[in-house]
């Protein structure tokens, strides 16, 4: 899990430990659940809660190496609205489903070059740069279809958004998932690409000292992350087999939280590709128990908002603690200074 | 290396791929002319035996568009005193906002608690259709109210209103309180609304018939649906018309704003208003004579109607097909019609001596 992690023991323990603890805490949910629910563990309700985070799950694996640079991208739902806006629009045109995917694709890539070029080429701050695009992309998503809802999506790609592998529960969504995520997770731990993000997150000008070109790869994860985003977009639209433009809104802040409580640090340099799909999951089952549970809407978004203060708080106060600890001497992140 | 170019090659090389995809991807394949339309969902094919008994114990779900609404917790309140009334349970659950796909996973978690009937308000006439149409496929019985769904994925729809009897109604109020001759103007919502614009279309259908010759149509307003020009284009009205006598604002927002304007000014009284409003709204202007009488649709019996629906269908007593007799409480009974649709019936009207009887 943390192995990958370079020198700071004391950090890889400390990392090992959040893991461990979102393990317990994501088994302990699923067994309460289905222990004490009645069609919490059928075969189709797991299918169910899968399928349900797939968009979420995809807009925190766009959103991970951006964070692990010490960036953040708040725009992702955006690009998935207006993804599926266009989509909307192009298939109302006539323009055949095959050509569609392409374009909205690139066309995500592209959002996301934007917001790359705001951050990177100008040198702007990024949670300043993608609120902006967050109101942007989803305000254009309107410009391209209005309040309109796009339909009829072809029945011949609608089960690759919703259907299960024969003989089994999984959703084909949630197994495409699963390959982005082992993607992703042989990107960031094993290669010196990986090895960057952490570096650059760790204090740019040191990375950057060391060789890294930290432009250049800031930039690719924005442009990943768009990419990413589009895709969801396209399981979105298939999914739900309607294009509109407020698709998805929302979603960006249950992404983040998911990364967060995965263990990312919100400060970049630290977090496993593993411990976001354990937060995915965990969240994943809560809300799926909740709601069977008759527990409203509200007080899903106050649960949600204590998980994440306490994702962002744990962390600072554990580093503290262990600080005094090791009284004088010891420095707060010993891996700042390589 | 700097910042710039790093940038600048991926802006490139994202364009690059880009063209390259979409001349790859050419123009052939599926489009929306050759993708072939759903079809109905398959529930248990049962016919209705209108003497069955009700069913007991039944657990039946409302779904509004949103859970925070007020117009949809009356709706709601009125459809889960209908099913306790018949000693089934009921319970409201729902999304916070009214996003197209939000109801998706309530409806999902619905059937996974085996309900015996979901009454939802679409969001998205499609984004529900596939949860819907699996419920169906569950035995579980599905109703749409207020805001209909995609037909084949529910098996009766229970509508608000009669657009034609909503027309045609404020023209019969108005004619009322202007003694059936004079100037009239309409106050809408938008140029384009829907809703509104058949409405109109109706009021102007029922102003052509002889008994209201004396009633002239001399203008259509538009306040947008917004508070503040709502008001404004009443001043307008009343200013540039000096012989006016009614003004009909087929719009809740357009209504009450008329009426602030009306009862401060000196029109009060002299001009008469009356439209489509809430009792709530409407209540101060009605009670200090700006307005007499007013119409809309009882939410609550509309929901009183979706539950008794849910509770038939249900019970096999009916199974939305056309001819069949659904009876509801008491609301008497209502014949189901075209694509399993149910219509509430004509709107009720509010004056000074019924208002008090509704909080909505």
């Amino acid at each position: 899990m943390g192995e990958e992690l370079g020198p700071g023991r004391q950090l890889t323990r400390a990392l090992v430990r959040w893991e461990t603890a979102l393990i317990v805490l994501c088994v302990l949910v699923f067994v309460l659940g289905a222990v004490s629910t009645a069609g919490f563990a059928d075969r189709d309700n797991i299918g169910f809660l899968l399928v349900d985070y797939t968009e979420v799950a995809l807009l925190a694996l766009a959103l991970l190496p951006i964070v692990l640079t010490g960036e953040i991208d708040l725009s992702v739902a955006s690009v998935l609205g207006f993804c599926s806006a266009l989509t909307g629009a192009l298939w109302d045109a006539g323009m055949s489903f095959e050509a569609i995917v392409p374009v909205v694709l690139l066309t995500g890539a592209v959002l996301g070059a934007v917001n790359a070029t705001l951050v990177v080429g100008l040198g702007l701050p990024s949670l300043a740069v993608t609120i902006g695009t967050l109101g942007l992309y989803r305000g254009l998503a309107y410009v391209v279809l209005g309040d309109r809802a796009v339909t009829g999506f072809p029945e011949s790609y609608r089960p690759l958004a919703t259907a299960v592998v024969p003989g089994t529960f999984l959703p084909l969504p949630t197994l495409a998932v699963a390959g982005c995520a082992a993607l992703a997770a042989v990107v960031v731990h094993a290669t010196p690409l990986g090895r960057s993000l952490y570096a650059i997150g760790l204090g740019k000008r040191t990375a950057r000292f060391s060789g890294i070109r930290v432009g250049r790869i800031k930039s690719g994860a924005y442009v990943v992350s768009g990419a990413l985003a589009a895709v969801a977009s396209v399981v979105y639209t298939l999914r739900y087999n309607s294009a509109r433009a407020d698709n998805g809104s929302g979603l960006e802040l249950v992404a983040v939280a998911a990364v967060l409580l995965g263990g990312v640090s919100i400060f970049g340099g630290r977090g496993t590709v593993a411990g976001v799909v354990t937060a995915l999951l965990l969240m994943a089952g809560l809300r799926n128990l909740l709601f069977l549970n008759d527990v409203t809407n509200e007080i899903q978004n106050v649960i949600n908002g204590l998980l994440l203060i306490v994702s962002v708080l744990v962390p600072v106060v554990t580093d503290l603690v262990s600080t005094r600890g090791r009284r004088r001497g010891a420095v707060r992140r010993p891996t700042e200074i390589r | 290396m700097t910042n710039t170019g790093s940038t600048r090659r991926a802006v490139l090389t994202t364009a690059g791929i880009a063209v390259s995809a979409v001349l790859l991807a050419g123009c052939a394949g599926t489009t929306k002319h050759s993708a072939s339309s759903d079809g109905a969902a398959s529930g248990p094919v049962t016919s209705a035996n209108p003497n069955a008994p009700t069913k007991q114990g039944l657990k039946i779900s409302f779904v509004p568009k949103e859970i925070d609404n007020p117009y949809e917790n009356t709706v709601d309140r009125g459809g889960i005193d209908a099913v306790t009334g018949l000693r089934e349970t009921g319970k409201e659950v729902g999304p916070s906002d009214a996003s197209a796909s939000s109801q998706v996973s309530y409806i999902t978690t619905l059937v996974q608690q085996r309900q015996d009937a979901i009454v939802v308000a679409a969001n998205d006439p499609n984004a529900v259709a596939p949860a819907l149409k699996d419920a169906r496929a569950k035995g579980i019985a599905v109703v749409t109210y207020d805001s209909d769904a995609a037909p084949e994925a529910r098996q009766v729809f229970v509508n608000q209103a009669d657009s034609q009897e909503v027309g045609r109604t404020q023209i019969r109020l108005i004619s009322e309180q202007i003694g059936g001759t004079g100037k009239i103007a309409i106050l809408s919502a938008t140029p384009n609304a829907t809703n509104q614009n058949t409405w109109i279309g109706f009021m102007k259908d029922e102003l052509a018939t002889p008994r209201y010759k004396g009633i002239e149509l001399v203008r259509v307003a538009y306040g947008d649906d917004d508070d503040q020009k709502s008001f404004q284009q009443t001043q307008a009205l009343l200013q540039s018309i000096p012989d006016l006598k009614g003004i009909v604002a087929p719009t809740t927002v357009g209504i009450a704003a008329a009426a602030r304007y009306l009862s401060s000014s000196p029109y009060k009284g002299r001009v008469a208003l009356t439209g489509l409003g809430t009792p709530d709204q409407m209540r101060q202007f009605v009670k200090d004579g700006t307005v007499v009488r007013f119409a809309l649709w009882d939410p609550s019996q509309l929901g009183y109607l979706a539950g008794y629906a849910a509770c038939a269908l249900a019970s096999g007593q009916i199974t939305g097909k056309q001819g069949e007799v659904l009876k509801a409480g008491k609301l008497g009974t209502r014949t189901i019609g075209n694509h399993g649709e149910i219509i509430l019936g004509p709107p009720t009207t509010f004056d000074a001596s019924t208002i008090d009887n509704y909080h909505f």
